[in-house]
């Protein structure tokens, strides 16, 4: 039967029941099915002028695979997708579109914009499905260059360096490769084995060699590989590691959780699976601090480990930084959302030393600061207090020290940022070139990706100069 | 992988491994720890370095055995391998930052405890391989949990006390520190005591008294070892630190 398609609205996804779901870790979203893509793929104005190309952050040929879709030749799509992005399967998975390729859609101004990020998805999930994969270069250069790091920013500039013939190894701290794709998003947001596994397996396909279990700074230093192991260039895509905390009383009672800790656990060590060692605390009532992404997958992973999940955001609903489809699904689940508070104080129990509560202030908007957004001021005698047996705060991350700190000459800024060039990811050491969340501090996926992109061609570039 | 070159049993309750890891080995510092996971299912395990080889490539691993995952680690034999072994990770100990000379006008007494006296082990050998010959007293409660004594009288002044008197003297670590101080004329201006939170309590307790600088370790939850996950923070004074 042919999908009736209303062009003002995207053909709906089909999704897991928010009640079966809120009870399990398998994937929330299932996808476009390639009736419903080529349906979707309809509602493409094909603009001579594309708006969404430039809200890509790596420049996806976006009319393009849909037109290919439309024709129903989905490896052409998914080729075409190919040409700029190497985690497909992932960014149609979990970039922000609304505020990218999404939001500058014509089609969006009267009506839904295109499902551009599912319908990526889907040519990526076809491809994986029928065997489709990248192909490697045809010949080697010999040139070896190292990279630190197996998340989006390290894959993506091992695999172009690998596709134009570098001798690639990426050098990761964890035991499995992924970074924030493995440890950081869970299961029901991005499969594991499915399709973050499958995106790495691509990039070694293209030649490139993980070394697991190297912690650079540590275990051997970035001169080193340069010196000694004869790296001719070091691509550092070490992500930001170290999770902020709010610096109030009681936080270092039991029960009190980073994100970071709380997703590692569960994502990285499969906590949740019974035949995994690794423990997870499951609260019967959970505070979540904070109003991003990490957010919205601590609470929505804490509610499937079987807790009453409340998040604690001191902004507005209009200023939560989540995607917005996470809100939503977060909502359906049935997490309660606690918007203009703030947690001043933990509250724990002297006996046992596990958290027994919050006290809570209720905020109001001020005037915009610096980020442009209103400043939360908190209401003098509004405060509160909440019962809770579990606290995970969620608010943001910075740049690990541990490479920076042991680098010689490798600037980095007082946030502990990397120093590097926004086009080319070259950093202050020669040789060394940077990208992704170790520069900007914690941001997207996809741009991430993009700053591995953009290092590969310099490190080509910077290679081929010395040698010439 | 990471194969176990040797096991061994070293009392009734812990384990040592001689494990093959090159890059460990080769930078690894006293006080520094490892990440070991024994399989896909394990969890990650942190263990205070107790020796290397830098030659060989080899780290030396002493554990107790007490939950799931180091109870697995303890089915390994020589000639198997862990799945993953990182490191080295953490601080090394202040001594490899302190200049020689400096250490040698140091008085040290290292105080061990258990499986503390592992990592005791890694740093008593790194001074008298700088020419330094610390005191250690190593606690236990009774002589047959005793571990290590040969290789302990090799690079330090070793006094040995049981709580049940069933070797050398009798009575806690802190007895032993008492009466060396007291009754034996040794003087200490340093204490680095490892052991079961409650001996460094009382060591630490004892050791304000005399005036004496103490560092013990802490062993806090772990999970990535790196700082990213945050689990190891714990307050010391009033700051709140990264173990």
């Amino acid at each position: 039967m042919a999908i009736e398609v209303d062009m003002m609205k995207k053909v709906p996804v089909r999704e897991q029941d928010p009640k079966v779901r809120a009870t399990n870790f398998d994937e929330v979203c299932l996808g476009y099915n390639a009736e419903e893509a080529q349906a979707e793929s309809t509602r493409c104005l094909n603009c001579k002028n594309p708006k969404c190309v430039a809200g890509c952050p790596v420049r996806i040929n976006i009319p393009a695979f849909i037109q290919k879709i439309k024709g129903g030749d989905f490896r052409g799509a998914y080729e075409t997708i190919s040409e700029s992005s190497s985690l497909p399967a992932v960014c149609g998975r979990v970039c922000p579109q609304e505020t990218q390729c999404e939001g500058k859609c014509i089609r969006g101004i009267k009506g839904e914009a295109v499902s551009i990020g599912k319908l990526e998805r889907f040519a990526a999930d076809w491809a994986k499905e029928n065997g489709v994969k990248p192909q490697p270069a045809a010949q080697k250069n010999g040139h070896k260059v190292a990279v630190i790091g197996a998340g989006p920013s390290g894959l993506t500039c091992a695999g172009d360096l690998a596709k134009m013939g570098y001798d690639v190894t990426i050098f990761e701290a964890l035991h499995k490769a992924g970074g924030v794709l493995a440890y950081g998003i869970p299961e029901f947001r991005l499969p594991k084995d499915r399709v973050v596994q499958k995106e790495i397996e691509n990039v070694q396909g293209l030649g490139v060699k993980i070394q697991t279990d190297v912690v650079i700074g540590k275990s051997v230093t970035v001169d080193e590989l340069m010196e000694k192991e004869g790296y001719e260039a070091v691509f550092i895509g070490s992500g930001a590691g170290l999770p902020r905390f709010m610096n109030i009383p009681g936080e270092t009672a039991l029960g009190v959780f980073s994100a970071n800790e709380y997703l590692t656990r569960n994502n990285l060590m499969k906590a949740y699976r019974d035949d995994y060692y690794t423990p997870i605390h499951r609260g019967k009532k959970v505070v979540v601090v904070g109003g991003g992404n990490v957010a919205m997958d601590a609470a929505r992973t804490a509610l499937r480990l079987g807790a009453e999940v409340h998040i604690v955001y001191r902004r507005s609903e209009a200023e939560l930084p989540a995607r917005r489809e996470e809100v939503h699904h977060a909502k359906e689940e049935g997490i309660i959302f606690d918007l203009l508070t703030n947690p001043v104080e933990i509250l724990e129990d002297e006996q046992t030393g596990w958290v027994k509560g919050v006290r809570l202030i209720r905020m109001e908007l001020g005037e915009p600061d610096a980020s442009g957004r209103r400043r939360p001021v908190e209401i003098p005698g509004s405060e509160y207090v909440m019962d809770c047996d579990t606290v995970i705060m969620a608010l943001g991350t910075s740049p690990n020290p541990l490479i920076s700190s042991t680098t010689d000459g490798l600037e980095v800024n007082k946030k502990n940022c990397i120093l590097a060039n926004e086009e080319t990811g070259k950093t202050t050491k020669e040789g060394v070139f940077a990208g992704g969340d170790a520069v900007t501090g914690a941001a997207t996926v996809i741009l991430a990706m993009g700053a591995g992109k953009d290092a590969a061609k310099s490190i080509d570039e910077y290679i081929r100069s010395k040698n010439s | 992988m990471y194969k176990i070159l040797s096991a061994e049993k070293l009392n009734s309750v812990i384990y040592k491994m001689v494990v093959e890891a090159p890059r460990a080995a080769e930078h690894c510092q006293p006080g520094q720890f490892i990440i070991v996971r024994a399989d896909e299912y394990g969890e990650r395990i942190p263990l205070t370095i107790c020796d290397y080889d830098r030659a060989a490539g080899t780290i030396t691993i002493v554990f107790q055995p007490i939950g799931n995952s180091t109870k697995r680690l303890a089915e390994f034999k020589a000639g198997d391998s862990f799945m993953d072994f990182v490191g080295p990770l953490g601080k090394p100990s202040d001594l490899v930052s302190t200049p020689i000379e400096e250490l040698k006008k140091r008085h040290m007494v290292f105080i061990a405890g258990g499986v503390g006296t592992a990592p005791v082990y890694c740093q008593v050998k790194w001074l008298h391989e700088h020419g330094i010959t610390a005191d250690v007293i190593i606690g236990c409660k009774t002589h047959d949990i005793l571990i290590m004594e040969d290789e302990f009288k090799k690079v330090s002044n070793l006094y040995v006390t049981t709580d049940d008197g069933s070797y050398q003297r009798k009575g806690m670590v802190t007895q032993c520190l008492q009466d060396l101080i007291e009754k034996e004329g040794r003087h200490y201006d340093w204490c680095v005591a490892i052991g079961p939170m409650i001996m460094m309590k009382f060591v630490c307790k004892m050791t304000k008294e005399y005036g004496i600088h103490t560092v013990v370790s802490m062993n806090p939850i772990m999970v990535d070892g790196t700082g990213m996950c945050g689990a190891c923070r714990l307050i010391v004074g009033d700051q709140v630190k990264f173990a």
